[in-house]
């Protein structure tokens, strides 16, 4: 049977896939049949009724089942009665579709004339209009005159809050299910539904915050009317009054692409202002969607709290003062203490930042103790080697394939991974799932492992010897059962992440997961290993959205640009911090990263100098000698590189905020003052040089990372077949650098001897929160009251042990650092582990001491 | 002549197993245990044509017809859901003859091979339901139900299901998705129930009346069921009368039986109360066209009334006297199913709530020379664009009584309300009064 | 606390369906026995017996009419004035019904024993004019009939089990 199928349609002929819709196939060759209810995303409902078209079938000998002819020898075309809706119908060969017919343009007239009735035309004050479905369809096919009685309107409410982040207007809702399908379909939190029946439906919430999900931003996208609208846009500005920007989103490794609307405003003092963010498509990142965090954490870029020029401090204050001046002042120290200075660098930072960020202290002071922080995860070097392959895509993931999840709440950490990984699991993926404790992927999981603290390293060595040993029986052991999944599949993606390991845990377990890719043995795949092929590799959840580009550039102490090992192995993060503390290290230079406010330093510990670079007056900068503005990621450009190692661009949507400069520019201006030339001229030359100096970046720049193609579904633009306003990528899909497995072969790496590390009897772990308490975060009060506050969620048992109940402050301690949380007692922490949410950047598990402050 | 279907009327106490028994219950399908494999049964109900009773009057082996033969779990459901207005024939073979039905969906179940029945009553039968639940646990005592019934190798359960107050929950989609604790609204098809039904598995849908034909089908044979009634409407029909009529009720007749007959014959209708002239009747409730004098000498079949422009539909015939002002009597109905209509497709969740507001001007004595122009057009424009019958129906009473009373409506237009609306009537916003 | 009241009922309701989620309507129905009506706390319980969101209870509420929202009276009268009853004077019926109870149709008698509704077709055109009571049938009823049901119904105990909303059927199939 011929997977492929020829329909025509309006006389032109079209072949496609089988099962593709008829709309689809219509789009294929730039005919728009509209629709309202349909989504190329999410199954078709018949709903709206909008793209009813004639569809005829050739007509067969019933005896024969040979096609009847007519005079002139073409196949005789049976029209049905009725018409068909184009979203439902599957091509079928020999089909004959006609969408421009009288009998189908009188039809897209009924149907607008219908929804037009109880529409409240109030378009002229409408967010989505210059860009709504109803508006161009109307414009298009619909009635020029209403025959409604306008007394007989259905007067609803039209400021309707589903929460604090989404507004409904009740008036202009055309019941679509557009957004209560994604809300149950596509992301599973069904927090939204009809109410009532008939003419009578409503969108309501009863979740607690309203339309309680991470995801319901992406219903105003695809909302084809003005029903939905974010609270920080409705009644914001018009369409087309807007410039729109390609941004990357800075919150966490996958990476998604924006865009920024941006307009020039009177009220904003005559600058460029970021309205809104929207998801800018590409098929093999985000698709055509993005968390709420990213669309609406980014008010902290315009904040007044912004630092507007360089401070040095005098007599003990901090005090205003010129670039030269405290360049010349940060050069002069630092000269001083040359190699006994140390960096930390955050994973915010672009690529052409960190590049510079290594080269000031490589070149310039000659000295490697420099460190990405917070360090929570090693592997860059393994994911370097084995991770997965350039030009794969989640979405080419299904039946026959596997994918690991380890020690990550990818919902709360990265968000559209999990959704991904969820659709994949829709499509026949088999999900094995290990953590120490319960996730939101193990309602999709097949496999759920697992361990306790400590125990990580022995689970998935245990995994890792029934993979060599794969008897291929059906063993009921779930670590056998789930070792038989991995090594059966046709393709592997292993993802693992931090959560209730420490850092040296994390360094053994991502070897052994290599490892599972590179056993050559068993299943399908028999004489080779998933590793180095397509759709197969290793995924690192790091924190931060550029943590792997820190890994690429050497932000390391032991590693150089493009992994190069080096010699001497300057100082760790921990060791930085430490050496802080007592003495050892004299000077310090931070970018992007403020340990005294994480808790992890105690003022300036018992440094001489302290240079911090940063977006605000953080604890850390208030205690620094220098502070040194810089630029958030909307006020130039840049790239950042994702948890599947593609590079991505991002451009510049704002102006710079009072004197700041870009990250890379500080460190290339305060680098020509230690001798390393002059700055470059922009961050695309600083990038050439990257591409010099990274092996794994060779080929790029800014101008390859700028290429698009299109991508199906469609979406964005005014065209009739509607996808949504998520945006059109026009601007760059990036590019995934090749892991090393894809050019040679990598050998098993070596296992050193696990031992059961004996697990105290009660640890805190602390756990990602995606609205955790954060510089950025802090400054975007719209998502206020969603944010995770720090929390200590603590088994009943173990808290009665302790003398803690529900709501007591507890002091939360282990030498190092010391914070307070509040305690939130329940049943669903396991005994023995303590989850710590909400909290800034520690690292775990962490044995420590709680002391109840009471409430 | 005895009652094939409404037998309760002939032998008291037939809702119990053993009454049923003897007189010749579960024969039928302890006949086809014994001497018929799964296909026969299909072939027996094919040949003997019965034709759906809850409107459609689509053969009911065809239906079962179409069940994939494959192994896996496949479900009966019986339609229990009777909400069409006028129509309550279903309510009293389930109160007065439980086993006739059950055995029914039992034939039917061993005819597609499927496990499980469930029989989906409309909420409002919750107490009425009691006398055929207690026939289930009889049934289940007397291994009519359960494990290896009457000792052969086929086992089924039987599980009674209530909605909630809900029409289009009678269309079998949306009685599949209310099974399944969703809205009851309808699904696009295909694909049809019989491959994607209940959990996604094989399922028939069938009506209550539509099964209680099956046992005596597989007693008697398709040549006897093909005797009664006409040649392509076979078989007894229960035809339910109501309104204006001065002996409502059910009433059990062969197909092909003339409406006139029904109405005005003293073994049935016995005529329009207090010497009024009749003046049109509904056929089907509200969900056909409306009909008149000159229809009255059609035959009760599936195909009586089609010069005619009408449908036999469920066989509820409303009757209306002279007295009826019809624009007012189009309007209940349309206030029916804007009532009704689940709101997921466009023109009929618009077009019913438009028609209404139409009508509602009309009879408030508002009306224009425009509005009737427009409800017509209106009805016009949902007709074949809804995405399941209801809206269709909707249509019925509008464009039927505009052909046949054009001139009450123009009565209308002179100002002065033909009707007075009460409160109740016009308390038509909420979902819910 | 659906799950204490009728810990036996839920039981032998999820064991008719292979999918959990089609127990959802049975324990609407229980809910709105124990909670006097579907209050949000009744919905959410309903909701974590089932292990779906709360506001997917909420919709079914809204979706299906036997489903009260609001606080309803002891006994619910729903009188169908669908046109088969009304062209057999259930428009007079439910005017006479009003001005009995001193109350309009979707209102509830202030000593909270009746609620009045009117109501689509209820299968018994042929008893017109006629109401349910809880569900229960109430046929060919005239003013006498009426007066006589509303006493009945006033003095009756909290023990013959009229007052319910129909969860008998779930506690039959207990037996």
């Amino acid at each position: 049977m011929s997977d492929s199928i020829t329909l025509t349609i309006d006389d032109v002929a079209v072949t496609v896939p089988k099962g593709t819709v008829v709309v689809d196939a219509a789009k294929l060759i730039n005919n728009d049949i509209p629709v309202f209810c349909y989504h190329p995303k999410m199954k078709p409902v018949g709903m709206c009724r909008m793209c009813l078209v004639e569809i005829g079938m050739p007509v067969r000998d019933r005896e024969t089942r040979e096609l009847i002819t007519d005079d002139e020898g073409n196949p005789k075309i049976n029209f049905g009665p009725v018409l068909l809706t184009g979203c439902t119908v599957q091509a079928a060969e020999g089909m004959v579709v006609r969408t421009n017919s009288s009998v189908v343009t009188d039809t897209r007239d009924d149907i607008l004339e219908f929804l037009l009735t109880s529409h409240p035309l109030d378009c002229p004050i409408c967010d989505k209009g210059g860009e709504c479905s109803l508006q161009n369809l109307t414009m298009n096919f619909g009635p020029g005159t209403s025959r409604f009685d306008y007394n007989d309107k259905k007067k609803q409410d039209k400021h309707v809050p589903l929460g604090d982040l989404i507004y409904l207007d009740r008036e202009r809702c055309i019941q679509c299910a557009r957004c209560t399908r994604f809300q149950s379909e596509i992301v599973d939190d069904p927090v939204i539904t009809f109410h009532n029946r008939g003419r009578s439906l409503e969108i309501v919430t009863m979740s607690e915050p309203g339309f309680d999900s991470y995801w319901s931003g992406n219903t105003t996208d695809i909302c084809p009317v003005g029903a939905l609208t974010t609270a920080d846009f409705r009644f914001g500005a018009r369409p087309w009054e807007l410039t729109q920007v390609a941004s990357i989103c800075p919150h966490c490794p996958v990476g998604c692409n924006t865009t920024m609307s941006t307009r020039v405003e009177a009220k904003s003092g005559g600058r460029t202002v970021i309205k809104r963010i929207m998801p800018r498509q590409n098929e093999s990142v985000n698709e055509i969607w993005i968390c709420d965090k990213g669309r609406f954490v980014h008010h902290f870029a315009d904040s007044p709290e912004r630092l507007k020029h360089p401070m040095v401090r005098e007599e003990g204050e901090l005090v205003e003062a010129t670039w030269e001046k405290a360049l010349d002042l940060v050069a002069g120290r630092l000269k001083m203490f040359k190699s006994s200075t140390a960096g930390l660098a955050g994973g915010r930072l672009s690529n052409e930042d960190l590049y510079q960020f290594q080269k000031v202290f490589g070149q310039g002071l000659e000295s490697k103790n420099i460190d990405l922080f917070p360090q929570r995860m090693a592997g860059g070097d393994i994911v370097a080697q084995a991770g997965i392959t350039s030009g794969s895509n989640l979405k080419e993931l299904g039946l026959g394939d596997a994918i690991l999840v380890v020690a990550s709440d990818l919902h709360e950490e990265a968000p559209v991974w999990w959704l991904r990984v969820k659709q994949a699991v829709e499509r026949g993926v088999a999900l094995t799932v290990l953590n120490l404790r319960s996730t939101r992927l193990d309602k999709y999981a097949k496999h759920i492992i697992q361990f306790n603290p400590g125990e990580a390293p022995s689970t998935v060595h245990k995994m890792l010897n029934a993979v060599k040993v794969n008897s291929g029986s059906s063993s009921s052991d779930v670590i056998h059962a789930a070792a038989d999944s991995l090594i059966e599949a046709n393709n592997l993606v292993i993802f693992y992440g931090a959560e209730g390991l420490t850092y040296d845990e994390t360094d053994i377990v991502v070897r052994m997961l290599a490892n599972l890719l590179l056993v050559k043995r068993g299943g399908r795949v028999k004489d080779t290993y998933h590793a180095g092929r397509v759709n197969n590799g290793l995924i690192a959840v790091w924190s931060q959205a550029n943590t792997q580009g820190a890994w690429d550039m050497g932000v390391r102490p032991d590693l150089g640009p493009g992994y190069q090992v080096q010699s001497d192995r300057g100082m760790d993060a921990e060791s930085i911090l430490s050496s802080a503390r007592d003495g050892e290290i004299k000077s310090l230079y931070m970018v992007g990263v403020d340990p005294v406010g994480d808790g992890n330093l105690a003022g300036r510990g018992a440094l001489d100098f302290l240079v911090v670079q940063d977006l605000f007056l953080t604890e850390s900068a208030k205690v620094a000698d220098v502070v040194l503005p810089a630029q958030s990621w909307a006020e130039r450009e840049g790239t950042f590189t994702n948890g599947e190692r593609r590079v991505q661009r991002f451009y510049p949507a704002i102006a710079p905020v009072g004197k700041s400069r870009a990250d890379w520019l500080i460190l290339a201006q305060l680098g020509e003052r230690l001798g390393l030339g002059r700055p470059p001229f922009a961050a695309s030359i600083l990038f050439k040089e990257i591409a010099d100096q990274v092996a794994q970046y060779s080929g790029m720049d800014y101008r390859s990372l700028a290429q698009s193609e299109e991508q199906w579904p469609k979406v964005g633009g005014d065209d009739l077949y509607y996808g949504g306003t998520a945006y059109r990528n026009q601007s760059g899909l990036g590019q995934q650098w090749p892991a090393e497995a894809e050019s040679r072969e990598i050998t098993l790496y070596d296992i050193p001897e696990i031992t059961e590390s004996i697990s105290d009897k009660f640890v805190v772990v602390p756990i990602q929160s995606l609205y955790r308490k954060g510089t950025l975060i802090d400054q975007s009060n719209l998502i206020d009251n969603r944010v995770h506050r720090p929390t200590l969620m603590i088994n009943i048992d173990d808290a009665r042990g302790r003398g803690i109940v529900d709501g007591d402050v507890v002091v939360v301690e282990n030498g190092k650092f010391q914070i307070e949380v509040q305690a939130e007692v329940n049943g669903q922490a396991r005994s023995g582990i303590a989850l710590l949410r909400g909290t800034g950047s520690i690292s775990g598990p962490i044995r420590l001491k709680l002391v109840s402050k009471g409430q | 002549m005895a009652h094939i279907l409404l037998r309760h009327r002939d032998v008291k106490n037939i809702h119990q197993f053993k009454v049923y028994e003897a007189n010749g219950g579960y024969e039928g399908l302890k006949k086809a245990l014994r001497d018929f494999e799964p296909q026969e049964v299909i072939d027996i109900v094919k040949k003997s044509n019965i034709r759906g009773r809850g409107g459609a009057g689509f053969p009911a082996g065809v239906k079962w017809g179409f069940i994939p033969k494959s192994e896996g779990r496949k479900y009966v459901v019986v339609n229990a859901d009777e909400s069409e207005a006028g129509t309550f024939k279903d309510r009293e073979l389930l109160e007065n003859n439980p086993h006739q039905v059950i055995e029914g969906a039992l034939l039917c179940a061993y005819a597609i091979g499927a496990q499980t029945i469930y029989i989906y009553f409309r909420g409002e039968f919750m107490h009425t339901a009691e006398t055929f639940e207690a026939a289930l646990k009889d049934a289940y005592s007397n291994n009519a139900l359960g494990a290896n019934i009457f000792g052969s190798e086929f086992s089924c359960d039987f599980y009674s299901h209530y909605g909630a107050g809900a029409y289009i929950c009678g269309e079998e989609t949306a009685l599949l998705e209310s099974l399944e604790g969703q809205l009851g609204q309808p699904r696009i098809r295909p694909p049809f129930p019989a491959i994607e039904g209940l959990y996604s598995k094989p399922t028939v849908v069938n009506n209550v009346e539509t099964l209680a034909n099956v046992p005596p089908v597989i007693i008697n044979g398709p040549d006897w069921y093909l005797n009664i009634g006409t040649a392509q409407s076979p078989g007894p029909k229960i035809a339910c009368l109501s309104g204006h009529i001065n002996q409502p009720g059910n009433y059990e007749v062969p197909m092909g039986t003339p409406y006139r007959e029904l109405v005005f014959d003293e073994k049935y209708g016995g005529g329009i109360p207090g010497g009024k002239a009749f003046k049109a009747l509904l056929p089907s409730g509200g969900s056909a066209p409306i009909i008149v004098e000159e229809a009255l000498d059609a035959p009760l079949t599936f195909e009586g009334l089609a010069e005619y422009g009408s449908l036999l539909g469920s066989a509820s015939l409303i009757a209306m006297d002279e007295t009826v002002d019809m624009v007012w009597a189009a309007m209940r109905i349309v206030h029916f199913f804007r009532h009704e209509s689940c709101g997921k497709c466009t023109p009929c969740r618009e077009g019913t709530f438009w028609l209404e507001k139409i009508y509602i001007r009309l009879l408030d004595g508002r009306g224009t020379e425009q509005d009737i122009k427009v409800l017509e057009s209106v009805a016009h424009q949902m007709q074949g664009r809804c995405l399941c019958a209801l809206g269709e129906f909707a249509t019925s009473p509008v464009l039927s009584t505009i052909k046949y009373f054009p001139e009450e409506y123009r009565a209308k237009l002179n100002g002065h309300p033909a009707t007075v609306l009460r409160e109740s009537e016009w308390n038509i916003e909420k979902v819910k009064a | 606390m659906l799950s204490e009241k009728y810990s036996d009922e839920i039981k032998a309701i999820l064991e008719k369906y292979p999918e959990k989620r089609s127990a959802v309507l049975p324990l609407m129905y229980l809910a709105q026995e124990a909670y006097g009506y579907l209050s949000r706390e009744a919905m959410v319980d309903v909701a974590n017996n089932i292990g779906i969101d709360p506001t997917e209870v909420l919709s079914l509420a809204g979706f299906y009419t036997l489903f009260y929202e609001e606080p309803v009276g002891k006994y619910v009268l729903e009188i169908c004035n669908d046109l088969p009853c009304a062209l057999r004077g259930a428009d007079e019926f439910v005017d006479m019904a009003c001005e009995k109870l001193g109350i309009g149709v979707g209102e509830t008698t202030p000593d909270g024993l009746f609620s009045l509704k009117t109501v689509m077709c209820l299968a018994a055109c042929d008893k017109a004019p006629m109401l349910q009571v809880n569900l229960k049938y109430e046929e060919e009823l005239d003013e006498e009939k009426f007066d006589a049901l509303i006493s009945r119904l006033r003095t009756a105990s909290d023990e013959d089990g009229s007052q319910h909303f129909g969860v008998e059927a779930f506690k039959r199939s207990l037996k």
